[in-house]
């Protein structure tokens, strides 16, 4: 069984600075495995605890300080790294990184069963990588993936977490799929160890090695393109009032009733 | 600059499990007459899949609501949606009527299909979008929040269909009636070169009612942490009650058990708009907020007077709501 797990590196969104001019404070913010992913891996590694002979290989596409979370999960148990870095790369979209990554799987392991990605990652919030990379290697996808329901060594059963319910579904491999977060926080040991996993290499991609074009990668190859990026400002009055109990019963009853009146 | 071969804007009309036209493609349509006329009025168009059994309904549905076409894909087998089968039925509809704006809600269904379909035609997507305008030189202006919330960023697409998805709650309906002649087309369609690999073994449903009371709710009162316990919640209920209002939650409280995640409101629940957003103990992260700051009158209870909440809140009441509640319900009662 060849797994190919999809990482991403993001800015930690809970620590997020804002410059005098609003813009987005770059430097200084922390990188951490987008939260979404970690619960990917760990769906990846319970596989392999389930399947013997399973082999893990993680690719990222990213700089070269992305190399740090590829050790963490080598140490998890994770059996080969890939880092996707070229500075062509830089600026792409949902559909270049799709394409890019797709290409890395092609070119890297040819031969896998399963992709597995985090249904979002924190930063961008568009969960149309991992649909774009099937869809570049057109193979099936499942999404939306909350627990492993049975797996063998021709297919795989879970179920999805949807707007309406949960659904079971079973499929045959290759397919990609795209895993919620779990009740509970991954918590696993770092089996292989630190030093071990230092030992490994990790297996550096550039445009090079995927045969692309510089015109179909990065922001030249991204069909979208950010034109305006700015702080997202309320535009409600914040008033705030500190009465008595009483005095704020009674604010609140005309603020409602205020809103009926209007209705009526 | 529009390229001119493409024309006309085109709407994913998803059905929901029990067969009827999920609401977010009336709000789609809704913003699409807005932008159809910023166009010059182009045709708006809508593509649905739906069983042989149903298309005469269906046909009745979807006349005087303004729509110029509606393709229509009929087969027992699109019972259940399909990401194989619709999506590359559709880049062949797509790559046949040449939209030069393709629209998709962003249900869990339509976040599927949607970067499979735009991968295929190698077009641009923007997904979640908050707003969609037209700009000066006539393309797609799709606005949508990253970073959590934090930021706002305007994206532009250099290829066509234009794609956005955008999620239930965040355009308003004001009329679904809009008399027009509506065709009704069944396009040619073969499942040569498709499998679908993926067999759905069963559903479990998950949503109390077909419709969720937030969507249309005038009033909402939604309780966070600052409410505690169980106790806290049916206090909340009976203020609900007590003026009409729905229940709604954060994240937070679904997570400790305290209410049922059906009822969530933010980022990774629902997103909501009513006239009034009464938040009750709700520190205000910003996940929460993205899902209803698009309310008319926010007011806010929260007896922590540095809560984020209270910059967001039009009327801000620092004080304790197991005092203030009890005592409205009291006065109420009178």
């Amino acid at each position: 069984m060849k797994i190919a797990l999809c990482v991403k590196q993001v800015p930690d969104t809970n620590d997020i600075k804002w410059t005098e001019n609003n813009t987005l404070q770059r430097e200084g913010v922390e990188s951490i495995l987008n939260p979404f992913d970690a619960y990917a891996a760990e769906f990846a590694l319970d596989i392999k605890d389930k399947l013997k002979n399973t082999e893990i290989t993680v690719f990222t596409m990213g700089p070269n300080q992305a190399q740090d979370m590829l050790r963490k999960l080598l140490a998890l148990g994770c059996d080969n790294a890939v880092l996707i870095s070229d500075r062509k790369f830089a600026g792409a979209d949902t559909y270049a990184t799709g394409k890019t990554i797709a290409q890395a799987i092609k070119t890297l392991l040819p031969d896998f069963d399963l992709i597995i990605c985090g249904q979002f990652a924190v930063d961008g919030d568009t969960a149309q990588t991992g649909p774009c990379i099937a869809s570049f290697l057109d193979i099936a996808q499942v999404t939306y993936v909350k627990e492993l329901v049975n797996i063998d060594n021709k297919s795989i059963e879970v179920t999805r977490e949807l707007d309406d319910g949960t659904e079971r579904v079973k499929v045959t491999y290759p397919v990609l799929l795209c895993k919620l977060q779990d009740d509970f926080e991954p918590s696993r040991p770092l089996i292989n160890g630190i030093k071990e996993a230092l030992k490994k290499e990790i297996r550096i991609c550039d445009l090079n090695c995927l045969g692309l074009e510089p015109e179909n990668v990065g922001l030249k190859g991204s069909p979208t393109y950010v034109s305006k990026a700015f702080r997202n400002i309320s535009n409600h009055n914040a008033q705030k009032y500190e009465l008595s109990t009483e005095e704020s019963v009674k604010l609140l009853d005309e603020k409602i009733k205020s809103v009926e009146v209007k209705n009526a | 600059m529009p390229n001119g071969e493409n024309s006309g804007i085109l709407i994913y009309a998803q059905l929901t499990r029990e067969n009827y036209i999920h609401t977010v493609f009336f709000e789609l349509l809704d913003k699409s007459k807005e932008l159809a006329s910023k166009l010059g009025g182009v045709e708006i168009n809508a593509v649905i899949f739906t069983t042989p059994n149903l298309i005469n309904e269906f046909r009745e549905s979807f006349q005087n609501m303004g729509l110029d076409k509606v393709y229509c894909f009929e087969n027992d087998l699109f019972k259940n949606y399909s990401t194989e089968y619709y999506s590359k039925l559709i880049v062949n509809l797509v790559n046949y009527i040449k939209p030069e704006i393709f629209l998709i809600g962003a249900t869990t269904q339509g976040r599927d299909l949607a970067p499979r379909i735009s991968s295929a035609l190698h077009t641009g997507l923007t997904a979640d979008c908050t707003g969609l305008d037209i700009n000066e030189k006539g393309l797609l202006a799709a606005t949508r929040p990253t970073f959590g919330g934090e930021l706002m960023a305007t994206i532009l697409c250099k290829t066509y269909p234009q794609m956005a998805t955008v999620r239930p709650g965040v355009f308003r309906v004001n009329s679904v009636y809009d008399k027009k002649d509506t065709e009704f087309i069944f396009p040619q369609y073969s499942f040569e070169g498709l499998e679908d690999r993926v067999k759905i073994l069963d559903f479990r449903n998950s949503v109390d009612s077909i419709i969720n009371e937030l969507d249309s709710a005038e009033i909402i009162v939604a309780g966070g942490m600052g409410l505690k316990n169980e106790q806290g919640f049916a206090l909340l209920k009976d203020f609900a009650k007590s003026i009409g209002a729905t229940v709604g939650a954060t994240r937070a409280a679904v997570e400790a058990g305290l209410a049922p995640s059906s009822i969530q409101i933010g980022q990774t629940g629902k997103t909501v708009r009513p006239k009034l957003y009464i938040a009750c103990g709700i520190s205000g992260a910003i996940q929460h907020i993205v899902g209803m700051e698009n309310s008319e009158h926010i007011i806010a209870i929260n007896n922590d007077k540095n809560a984020p909440i209270f910059e967001i809140a039009d009327t801000g009441i620092v004080g304790d709501f197991f005092e203030i509640i009890p005592k409205y319900l009291e006065t109420k009662g009178e």
